[in-house]
């Protein structure tokens, strides 16, 4: 018992102070992009290079809910046209809020149901196809770096006990009835957060025979971008979502 | 394309190969109704194919003798509709349509729809679990036949994640590094690696020393990460909370580190053909070692608390064992495999990089019970950070530029990475014009999965979470 308690001492606090103090994210960190327009010659080399079609020169935009964040579009443009900055606030209420020209960031629930999930949110998560990068960087948002907790915030064993789902991956074939069942026997009022490219877009995976995306009868409340999103931009999302930031 | 056998030869020379030591790292059907074996000697260093052409639509099984074999010839069956006669256990692994019309060796049926072996008795019960489970992890299926608490046996159905990139990564070439890093998203570094290998190969293309060194880096924070990941978990499934939560941190501590290369902690664009995408700067390694430094302290206070702790040691010891017998019969890779006193590793076995250079000591353990799968991760971890520690100033590098090198044509090339989860086997083949035409991916998970099933018998069913995490594979890997 001592010895866990020595060590306890040497981990020290570890809880990221945000949303008091902005996170530090990797300097290479790729987030919000930046296109500039009136620097695009409208040669189509990014749109050539982007395995998503996410891109598209003239007029220039980028679709936030299909990119994977590669880069590639950036590196490849010598003119400068496309950048991304390391602003890791990238989630959203709706998909068109994702395609630009202009990002809209993610607005609070209505009245009502923020009423109810305001400051107890329970959430069941459903991986459908995900790599395990979404899921793992969900999971991270429990450990004490994050301390998901302290914001009212919970991800349940059923979804019975749930007010809503977190889904990630492109929804396989396989797993869409899995899904909606699963969807189903949350009890009403609920929510939906659909996390990563792959979930918001189908991502790398859109397209497949395999894949079938969210199906139509689940409608999603939350778009959070990213292959995978920083755990920042998830928990940012989920935050505005309930009105805390 | 090398000579081909008549599948009675094929047959015996794989048998007896793998009877005499040699490692099934793939077996697998080509489009044109050809078999093919990788074979890997680990005392040579090297690795042969072979191939036989499949008169009809069925061959005598392999399993039988071969146990390896299993997971593989279910594989044939379902992607090409070729039946192992004889295959002791047939039934589909994924539950997708075959790659030709007018299935015959299975009917279509839903995820997870077949036959589960079934014990009967009057105090005999089912549990089901899956495909959607408690935590925030993938899907899939387990059926345990239980007697009590007892587990008389577990069945796993998988591929409720199947997601069609094997085929598609070549037919989408635009996409295709992108796949490779998602094939299993937490395994980013060493399924894109194995891939850099082969087109590095059929490219004729030469890596420098550095990035060599940068990619050795890259790939041993990859196994740092889930490792310490996976030792906090071990921690949690049993209730021990201090090195769970410990260890939850320096999981993402060692994550930030890879996301310090590249901008993404699973490291999404970092490797290429021919070298790396990112340059890595004397600065970044210079902060990669000081938290590397700081890192290794905490992870080692948090870990040993394991080794001191007799209810944790308690939980850990005679739980999930598997005999090192079994572990050559089922052809297990990785930790899980090392747990089990079997000295096998890539590094060692296949190396490429920079163990064609130095001599690589693979961890392990004897007791093939979770505390090995434990104590092995933590032996891997020491090693990969005195790894780091001694290559790192060898891994400023600049970046390479995209370059498209025409292929071999009809060439076939196979790479083998030790990944954290174990070998992960890569089999690339170009058509006349030099295009890739055929590639095969094997995670170690598939040849894991069965490992998991066999640890749980004469288990508690409440051992299963603990059992699943000290083997901790991947469902994605698996249904690709």
């Amino acid at each position: 018992m001592i010895k866990a308690l020595m060590a306890r001492l040497a981990q020290r606090e570890r809880t990221v102070e945000y949303p008091a103090k902005e996170p530090v994210l990797p300097p290479r960190f790729r987030g919000r992009p930046q296109l500039r327009a009136e620097k695009c010659s409208g040669c189509g080399s990014c749109a050539e290079a982007c395995p998503t079609q996410a891109i598209t020169a003239g007029p220039l935009s980028l679709d936030m809910g299909k990119c994977i964040f590669c880069g590639l579009c950036a590196e490849i443009c010598g003119e400068g046209a496309v950048t991304f900055t390391t602003d890791y606030k990238l989630a959203a209420s709706s998909r068109q809020d994702l395609t630009g020209p202009e990002y809209r960031l993610a607005r609070a629930l209505e009245k009502k149901t923020l009423a109810l999930f305001g400051r107890s949110l329970k959430l069941r998560q459903v991986s459908a196809g995900g790599c395990n990068a979404c899921e793992a960087d969900v999971n991270v948002l429990n450990t004490v770096v994050f301390d998901l907790g302290r914001f009212g915030i919970q991800f349940v064993a059923s979804p019975r006990h749930a007010d809503g789902l977190l889904i990630t991956g492109p929804v396989t074939k396989n797993m869409e009835y899995a899904l909606v069942e699963t969807y189903n026997a949350v009890p009403a009022p609920k929510i939906v957060i659909a996390v990563g490219a792959c979930a918001v877009s189908g991502g790398l995976y859109a397209g497949h025979e395999q894949t079938a995306g969210i199906p139509p009868q689940i409608p999603v409340n939350l778009y959070v971008p990213g292959c995978p999103p920083h755990p920042m931009t998830i928990l940012d999302g989920l935050l505005r979502l309930l009105a805390k930031i | 394309m090398k000579d081909i056998l008549d599948i009675v030869a094929f047959r015996n020379r794989v048998i007896n190969a793998v009877s005499g030591g040699k490692a099934l790292l793939a077996l697998f059907a080509l489009p044109e109704h050809v078999l093919c074996a990788v074979l890997g000697d680990r005392e040579k260093r090297s690795a042969e194919t072979l191939f036989a052409a499949v008169e009809g639509d069925e061959y005598p099984s392999l399993t039988p003798q071969c146990p390896q074999a299993h997971m593989f010839e279910r594989e044939i069956a379902e992607q090409y509709d070729i039946a192992p006669l004889g295959h002791p256990w047939l039934k589909p692994v994924r539950f997708h349509r075959p790659y030709r019309a007018g299935a015959k060796v299975f009917a279509e049926t839903g995820p997870a729809v077949c036959d589960f072996f079934r014990v009967e008795g009057a105090e005999i019960h089912e549990v089901a679990v899956g495909p959607v489970h408690a935590g925030i992890i993938e899907p899939g299926h387990f059926r345990f036949q239980c007697y009590g608490e007892n587990v008389l046996h577990l069945d796993i159905a998988l591929g409720f994640q199947h997601r069609g990139a094997e085929r598609a990564l070549v037919s989408n070439p635009k996409r295709r590094i992108f796949y490779m890093e998602t094939l299993a998203g937490d395994t980013t570094i060493g399924h894109t690696l194995a891939y850099c290998r082969n087109i590095e190969s059929l490219g004729g293309m030469q890596i420098s020393e550095s990035a060599e060194a940068a990619r050795a880096v890259a790939l041993e924070l990859e196994r740092l990460a889930n490792h310490a990941g996976d030792l906090g978990a071990l921690a949690g499934d049993i209730g021990y909370l201090p090195t769970m939560s410990f260890c939850g941190r320096l999981r993402g501590d060692f994550l930030n580190m890879t996301a310090l290369l590249c901008g993404s902690r699973f490291g999404r664009g970092l490797l290429r053909g021919g070298g790396l995408r990112r340059p890595v700067t004397k600065e970044i390694a210079d902060e990669l070692l000081s938290r590397l430094i700081a890192a290794e302290a905490d992870l080692k206070n948090a870990v040993e608390l394991l080794w001191n702790t007799p209810s944790v040691l308690a939980r850990f010891e005679n739980t999930g064992v598997i005999s090192a017998e079994n572990a050559v019969a089922l052809g297990l890779a990785g930790p899980c495999a090392r747990a089990c006193g079997l000295g096998i590793d890539a590094r060692k076995d296949f190396p490429s990089g920079i163990y064609l250079k130095r001599e690589f000591e693979p961890a392990v353990c004897a007791t093939g019970d979770v505390y090995a799968r434990a104590m092995t991760r933590w032996i891997e971890c020491r090693d990969s950070i005195a790894l780091i520690k001694e290559i790192l100033p060898a891994a400023v590098c600049g970046p390479e530029p995209e370059a498209k090198p025409a292929l071999a044509p009809d060439s076939l090339s196979v790479s083998v990475e030790e990944g954290w989860r174990g070998e992960i086997c890569h089999i690339a083949r170009t058509d006349a014009r030099g295009q890739l035409d055929f590639y095969k991916v094997v995670d170690p998970s598939f040849r894991n999965w069965p490992g998991l099933a066999l640890a749980m018998r004469g288990q508690q069913i409440s051992d299963f979470p603990l059992c699943n995490k000290s083997f901790n594979l991947s469902y994605c890997g698996h249904d690709l």
